[in-house]
Order: structure tokens, then C-alpha cells, then sequence
């Protein structure tokens, strides 16, 4: 028999705020030791209380848009009670009655996928166990960081479509600005089942929590998925609807204890949180400050004839995308910069082994109009981009230091031509015999002395006017 | 006992124990705090100090607040002759401090003032900054003024009334002024027919005392009938004690409260923690609270009480457009001997008959001359002359 796989998920995501969900803290995304960004708020001291910060409830709008979701603009903070060390009030605050986006849906590939809602909490703490004295020390720098746990209906039907999601949603975030998405802000929590093709009947669903990587993920899958089947063909074991997690050194998933899972979180709205009335003047802003999308962007690359193919690498990335713009902006060609960036740029980032583009546009910039305006080679610019991609020179000054503005040594050039013309008799007579090819070949040389800094233009008509006399 | 920490006594402000004050223990009559020093003073703490006022000292409160007055206090409870009487309310009917703040979250500064014979102001829900109280009842409780009299409950409430921005649920108006001298001769109450039919006799006594004063200034006073007050208690009992555990339930060892000297695991560090530093009434309070939030009851307990909320306040704001008050007693009796702690959770829940409806709707109440009045939102100008033309 053949078999489905029926897969939903549940992502977090950090939100990019300068400070915490209910508090003022910031720097938590970089906190350089234990218990470093951490206020009487968010750590619940008595007598605290929490005040909303507006610009988290904004992203989360804006991932709302994002999925197409209905934005409710009347949303609440509710409580969710449980005991655990690192969560210092034994209550997380979270979105239960009233998730502020609803119903929306993403296209992966061929395939829908419904997301369920998108809802606002805050995060809890880390604990850390030392081993050796037996002791557990309680980090509360990531209390109450803001969230979004983004919710999806059941409509995978494989690990492909899952990882395609999972990418799609971290270049999208980072493109609207919601999140750095970065290495481990991703969370999820795999639900998974599976059922013979063609059935409209769910399997028994076991979920695995707190997953990370992609890798991580796709394996967890692929795993459960074998271990249904051989539970439903082979019946060697008795399926049962749990929580379970993934062990990435044994390569298998383990059911966690049913006491970290049969709990009840005793929801209830928070009293000190009024409800957050969006309203349609503040929907109309937090709309018209959303970036263009992936898809957008690539269509206006298109109409500023770029081919589609390179709008699409350009538009993927938000630093390309950023990059392209900026130095567009400033009024280079867009053909042309579009060239720099995926063929010279990519090519320093596949050599230097960098995942993000980073450089300062303006230097970019004036590298492209150098070569442009004939002022250094598209060699020497590309000699000038190495050096700014590693140690991050200032553009000109490096341009005068290594003498390579074409411009400077016209007589230095014409001895060199002289040199040249004088050094390939054979090749000369050749040309003069009518064979134009040859001048190509005297070029190639009178470039190879250069060392790429002479002007092509200037070296062509200076070999053309010596050998016409 | 009075005071849990005596600073600078006589002819000031007295704070109680569930109100930080920086730097200076805030045990909310709990062996739970009993180490506890906050980092920072409450916002109204902080107001009465940049106004000049000077804090008396930290007045004993029953265990955070939530008994009939004081009772229930790990410190032991506040008495004179043998009497129950809150420490606070106590310490104004001497003569030793001008006023006192206290957290209103279940009536017990209303029931103190009553059997003191002093006056107590619990203003409009929102009015007064919540930020430093330790919380219980997040959507009820809320800061008010004990005073000898009218005129320095309203000076105190001018001075701490006004927005925050550091508790969410704080209203918008910079500041409040309120006045003694509103012209009570127009002014029509009502007496409810619910809280006065059986009533022991010294409370309806009092009742009757202060209708008559009412009378001889012009007031018109009416007896009328509202079918929500049992509602309204069972209503507020429900929501006070749902977010009581929850705000209490931070009090597990771990990070805030009394830890046990030896436990095998974190379960077990839990259970000895919150069993040997709470008392009867605050686990009794826990238990209820718990029960009334599991999923299976939320629906009929919580979700409804928060229906019920709604009714009280349309039903009473009606009330209160033929009305400028309503007279209530503050308790059942004008006495209280101390009784086994065992019946604590009946007795604060009876009582808390004649106390939930201010608290439930978040409208001021006052007592005076041991009766409670009883206005709608933002008219406590409206309570504080009434007392005031008793007063005189």
C-alpha cells in the first residue's frame, strides 16, 4: 500500500525589537554573559508589571500581511501557567483567546499551505545543568524575548515541501525586516501522521518538538515516517498520540515523559494587558511601511531589464536586494551593477566562504563608475573589490597606492606599446599583411605588461595610430 | 502587631506591607517575603515622597491582603481589646499617623476602617498606579487612602492619582483633583434592600444613623432593590481567586519566595517551598483559584464570571443614573474576635458580600462612620463630600 504523509507546523520566530516583549531590556540578541540583560520586569518581581511593546505587535502584523492572514484587530494577551526554573513568574504571556493574525495561507511550489494563525509570547529562559556538581543555574537573559509561533494546517505532504516552507518563510522574514532569523531563532514543532493515499481519514499524530535545523528536521521526518508505517504494515508497535523529540546523536526520535505533556495551562485573558485594538489608521501605516516582497522585487528588477533569472538570485536576498538598490540609487546602471553584484561579488563571497553579502554599497559604487568612466580597468576593479571585500580598503586611495588609475602613464603606456611592437616583428608584419587578428594579439601583450592597468581603449588606439603610422 | 518595619512614625504616611517602599522589606504578611527588599518604590510611594510626605513606616497586612483585615498575617494579627482591627486603620483611629496607603483587593482596608471608625477611599479602577503593589488581583485590587477624615483622604488620593505609564492598565488623565466641598443637598443616594433586610442589628443601627444625618442635609434617600449582589460576590470571589494563584504561583523558591532547606528534585523543591511559607488562607485561595481555571471549568467559572462583571457594571451604572450613591454597610458586624484560621476562606467569602460590587466594577467606594458609599466611576468627589457633610 501506498502512503501520505499529513505534516503541520508550528514555528517560533524572534522578532527584531530593540527591547523585550513587555520590558525595556535590549541587547538581547547579543547578551555577552548569563543574566546580563535582565530587568525586575522580566524577571517578575513582584510589583512589576508588564507594558506592551507596540513595535513587536507591528511585526507581527507585518507577518501577518506577509501570509495573507485576516489581521484581528481586537487581540489579547492571556496567560498560560506552568512551573518550570526558567520561567520566573511560572506564567508565560501568550495570545490563547484572541491571536492577532488568522486564517492565511502560502504557496509552496504547487501545494497551498494554510496557516492557522500567527500569535504573539514571550520567551522563557535557559537553564544550564552542571554535570559535575550536580547544580542547575537559571539564564533569564531570553525571558520574555518577543515571538511569533507561526502556525500551519496540516497540509504537508512530505520533508521536501516542509524545508521548501521553512526557507521560504526565513528569506521572507528577513526581507520584511520581522526577524535576523538567525541560527537557532527558528524553532519548530513537527506534527506529524501519516495514512494510506487517498484517505481523507487522519492517522495518529505524534509531534516532535524544538527542532532547529533544517537538516535536523528533514531527518525527524523521513524517521517518523518510517517508524508509522512499520507500525501500521508491520504492527511493531502500538501507535499512540504523543510528544516526542529528536535525538540528533542516536539519529531517532524518543517519546518525551507524559508528564511534560499532559498539563493544563489554566489560560485566562491577562489583566494587566488591555485588549490591542488595531485600527484601521495604524493597519493602513504598518501596511504602506511594509517592504516589497521577494516576488514584487523581481518583477520591478525585470522591468529595469534585468533577466529574469538574476532578478530572481537578486530579489532572494535581502542583502542583494538591499545592496542592488542602494547602489542603483546612486546612480549606476542597473544592468551593470546587477553584473557586479551576482558575477564579481558572489564570486569574492563563494571565495572568501561568506553566507551574506556585506559590503558598503558606496564603495561598490565607486568601483563601478572607476571602471565605467574608463578611470581603471574592469581588472584593476576587480583587484580594488577583492581588497575591499578583505580588508575593507577605501576605494581611490588603494587605486593611487597600487598605480593602477589607467589614466595616469599615457607615456608610460605608449613605451610599452613601442616595446611591444618592437619585440613581435612576425606578429606585425602579419597585420600589415591584412591580417587584423593580429592586433588582438599585440593588445593581449601590451595588456600582459600592464598588468591589466591600462585603459583598453587608450592601449587599442595607441597600437592602432604606432602601427599606421 | 502593627508595624512590620516602623520608619519614621508619628504625623506621617503608614504603607502597607503589600506596597514596596525601595530597599525596605516587603513581606505582604507572608513568611513567603519574609526576605524579600524590593529594588524600587511604588509609583504612588514615589509620588507621596516627591510631594513631600514622609513614609511612617510599613503597616502589617493579613497574608498579601486577602483575609477580613490583617488576621492572617504571618507576623501575627493587629488587635485592640481582643478585637480583629487592620494595623493601618488602627494606627489613624490613634492619632499616631495621618494616613496610610493600602491594596483594596478583597475589602479587608474597607472592613478595617469600618470597625476602626476611621474613613477609606478605594478610587475608580485605574486611577491610581498599580506599578510596586504585589499583585493579586490584577483586574480589581487597587491602592486607596485610609485618613482620620474627608479632607486628607482627598489631599493623599490628589497627590497619588494620575497616569503611568509603567502599569498597562493605568488611565489616561495626568491628574485628579479631588474636593470635600460638592453641595450634597441635591444629591440623592439609595439604600440597597439586599445588603440591608437581616442585618445584624448594631450595622443597620449605623445604617440609620447616617441616613438621618443624610436627611437633616437634603439628601434624598431611597430604598431600592439590585438582584446581582450575590452574583457579584461569587462573580469576584471566582476572578479574585483565579489571578491570585496566578500572580502568586511566582512564589516557588526558584527565583522569588522562601526556599526549603532540603528537597530531592525540583517538584519536591516546589511543594516544601510554597507549603511551609503559606498559610491557610492563601493555599485555600490557591486551591479554589486552580480549580475555577482548569480547562474543563474555565467555561463556566472564569469566562462566566467575566460575563457576570459586565452585568454588575451595566446594572449598577443604571442604578447610578437615578443615584448619586449607594449606602451599603462595609461588613456584617461592627466587631470581629479572632477565629480558627480553618474558616477563614467562609469567612472572608460571606463577608465579601457587602464588598464585591466596587470591587468587580472598579467603581470608588468609600467608608465613613462604618458604612460604605458607593458612586460611579470618577465620581469620588461625589463620595468624599458626602462623608464630609456627615463629618461635620
Amino acid at each position: 500500500m501506498k502512503y501520505e504523509l499529513v505534516i503541520g507546523l508550528e514555528t517560533h520566530v524572534e522578532l527584531s525589537t530593540d527591547s523585550k516583549l513587555f520590558c525595556s531590556c535590549g541587547g538581547h540578541s547579543s547578551p555577552k554573559e548569563p543574566n546580563d540583560c535582565v530587568c525586575p520586569a522580566c524577571c517578575g518581581m513582584p510589583g512589576m508589571l508588564p507594558v506592551t511593546n507596540k513595535h513587536a505587535i507591528e511585526l507581527a502584523v507585518k507577518a501577518g500581511f506577509m501570509l495573507n492572514c485576516k489581521i484581528n484587530q481586537y487581540t489579547t494577551f492571556d496567560k498560560k501557567s506552568y512551573y518550570y526554573p526558567d520561567l520566573p513568574c511560572a506564567y508565560q504571556i501568550t495570545q490563547w483567546f484572541h491571536p492577532i493574525c488568522v486564517d492565511g495561507s502560502v504557496q509552496i511550489g504547487e501545494r497551498t499551505i494554510g496557516i492557522k494563525q500567527i500569535h504573539v509570547e514571550e520567551d522563557a529562559g535557559k537553564l544550564v545543568h552542571d554535570e559535575a556538581t550536580n547544580t542547575s543555574f537559571v539564564d533569564y537573559n531570553r525571558t520574555s524575548v518577543p515571538l511569533i509561533e507561526i502556525v500551519s494546517r496540516p497540509d504537508f505532504r512530505s520533508s521536501d515541501e516542509v524545508i521548501a516552507y521553512l526557507k521560504m518563510l526565513k528569506s521572507s522574514l528577513q526581507f520584511a525586516g520581522i526577524s535576523e532569523c538567525e541560527e537557532g531563532a527558528m524553532r519548530c514543532d513537527v506534527n506529524i501522521s501519516v495514512r494510506p493515499e487517498g484517505s481523507d481519514e487522519l492517522g495518529v499524530r505524534s509531534e516532535i518538538k524544538n527542532m532547529s535545523s533544517l537538516s535536523e528536521i528533514k531527518d525527524a521526518i523521513e524517521f517518523e515516517k518510517v517508524r508509522h508505517i512499520d507500525a501500521i504494515e508491520r504492527h511493531t508497535e502500538m501507535l499512540v498520540q504523543e510528544t516526542r523529540r529528536w535525538d540528533d546523536v542516536k539519529r531517532r526520535t524518543f517519546p518525551m515523559r507524559s508528564k511534560e505533556t499532559a498539563a493544563d495551562y489554566r489560560y485566562f485573558p491577562d489583566p494587566n494587558l488591555m485588549p490591542i485594538v488595531i485600527d484601521d489608521e495604524w493597519l493602513a501605516e504598518i501596511r504602506a511601511s511594509m517592504p516589497a516582497t521577494a516576488d514584487e522585487k523581481a518583477s520591478h528588477y525585470e522591468s529595469m531589464g534585468i533577466a529574469a533569472k538574476e532578478a530572481a538570485v537578486l530579489s532572494s536576498d535581502r542583502k542583494l536586494a538591499d545592496t542592488f538598490d542602494a547602489v542603483v540609487a546612486m546612480g549606476r546602471n542597473a544592468k551593470v551593477v546587477a553584473g557586479w553584484i551576482l558575477t564579481e561579488c558572489m564570486g569574492q563571497m563563494k571565495r572568501l566562504e561568506l553566507t551574506s553579502l556585506d559590503i558598503d554599497a558606496m564603495k561598490l559604487a565607486r568601483i563601478i563608475e572607476l571602471v565605467e568612466s574608463g578611470e581603471i580597468t574592469r581588472a584593476a576593479g576587480k583587484k580594488v573589490l577583492s581588497a575591499v571585500f578583505e580588508k575593507d580598503v577605501d576605494v581611490d586611495a588603494y587605486c593611487e597606492e597600487n598605480k593602477l588609475n589607467a589614466k595616469v602613464d599615457e607615456g608610460f603606456i605608449l613605451e610599452t606599446v613601442r616595446k611591444v611592437i618592437a619585440e613581435n616583428e612576425k606578429v606585425v608584419a602579419d597585420y600589415k599583411g591584412g591580417k587584423v587578428k593580429a592586433l588582438q594579439a599585440l593588445f593581449g601583450s601590451v595588456m600582459k605588461e600592464l598588468r591589466g592597468t591600462g585603459s583598453p581603449d587608450v592601449i587599442r588606439a595607441m597600437l592602432e595610430k604606432e602601427l599606421n603610422g | 502587631m502593627f508595624y512590620i518595619n516602623k520608619i519614621n512614625a508619628a504625623g506621617k504616611i503608614a504603607v502597607d506591607d503589600t506596597i514596596l517602599v525601595k530597599d525596605t522589606p516587603a513581606t505582604a504578611g507572608s513568611k513567603m517575603l519574609e526576605n524579600f527588599k524590593p529594588l524600587f518604590s511604588a509609583e504612588a510611594v514615589e509620588r507621596l515622597e516627591k510631594a513631600g510626605y514622609e513614609i511612617a513606616g510599613k503597616t502589617n497586612v493579613g497574608e498579601f491582603g486577602l483575609d477580613l483585615m490583617g488576621e492572617t498575617s504571618h507576623f501575627g494579627a493587629a488587635t485592640v481589646d481582643g478585637n480583629l482591627v487592620g494595623a493601618a486603620a488602627a494606627l489613624v483611629a490613634q492619632g499616631e499617623i495621618k494616613a496610610a496607603l493600602n491594596v483594596d483587593l478583597n475589602g479587608a482596608p474597607r472592613r478595617a476602617a469600618a470597625v476602626s471608625g476611621v474613613d477609606f477611599i478605594k478610587p475608580t479602577y485605574g486611577t491610581v498606579s498599580r506599578y510596586g503593589v504585589i499583585a493579586c488581583a490584577c483586574s480589581g485590587e487597587q491602592i486607596g487612602v485610609t485618613a482620620a477624615n474627608a479632607d486628607d483622604a482627598a489631599e493623599i488620593l490628589s497627590v497619588i492619582a494620575g497616569h503611568d505609564d509603567k502599569d498597562g492598565t493605568s488611565l489616561p488623565a495626568e491628574k485628579y483633583e479631588y474636593t470635600t466641598d460638592k453641595d450634597v443637598s441635591s444629591m440623592k443616594v439609595c439604600i440597597l434592600a439586599d445588603l440591608y433586610d437581616g442585618l445584624d442589628s448594631k450595622v443597620k443601627e449605623r445604617i440609620d444613623a447616617f441616613t438621618e444625618e443624610l436627611r437633616k442635609d437634603g439628601v434624598t434617600v431611597d430604598t431600592v432593590s439590585l438582584d446581582i449582589v450575590s452574583q457579584a460576590q461569587t462573580a469576584w470571589q471566582i476572578l479574585m481567586a483565579a489571578e491570585t494563584t496566578n500572580n502568586l504561583s511566582r512564589f516557588d523558591g526558584v527565583k522569588y519566595g522562601h526556599r526549603a532547606a532540603e528537597y530531592k528534585n525540583i517538584d519536591e523543591l516546589y511543594v516544601k517551598s510554597r507549603s511551609e511559607a503559606m498559610g491557610f488562607l492563601t493555599k485555600a485561595t490557591i486551591i479554589y483559584g486552580s480549580d475555577v481555571l482548569a480547562k474543563s471549568k474555565y467555561e463556566i467559572c472564569y469566562d462566566k464570571s467575566l460575563r457576570i462583571r459586565r452585568i454588575v457594571c451595566d446594572k449598577v451604572r443604571e442604578l447610578l443614573k437615578s443615584y448619586d450613591a449607594i449606602l451599603t454597610p462595609a461588613c456584617s458586624k461592627v466587631e470581629y474576635k479572632p477565629y480558627d484560621v480553618l474558616d477563614a476562606f467562609e469567612k472572608v467569602y460571606e463577608e465579601s458580600l457587602y464588598t464585591a460590587i466596587p470591587s468587580i466594577t472598579g467603581m470608588p467606594a468609600m467608608v465613613t462612620k462604618g458604612v460604605q458609599l458607593i458612586a460611579d466611576s470618577f465620581n469620588e468627589s461625589v463620595l468624599l463630600s458626602i462623608a464630609k457633610s456627615v463629618e461635620v
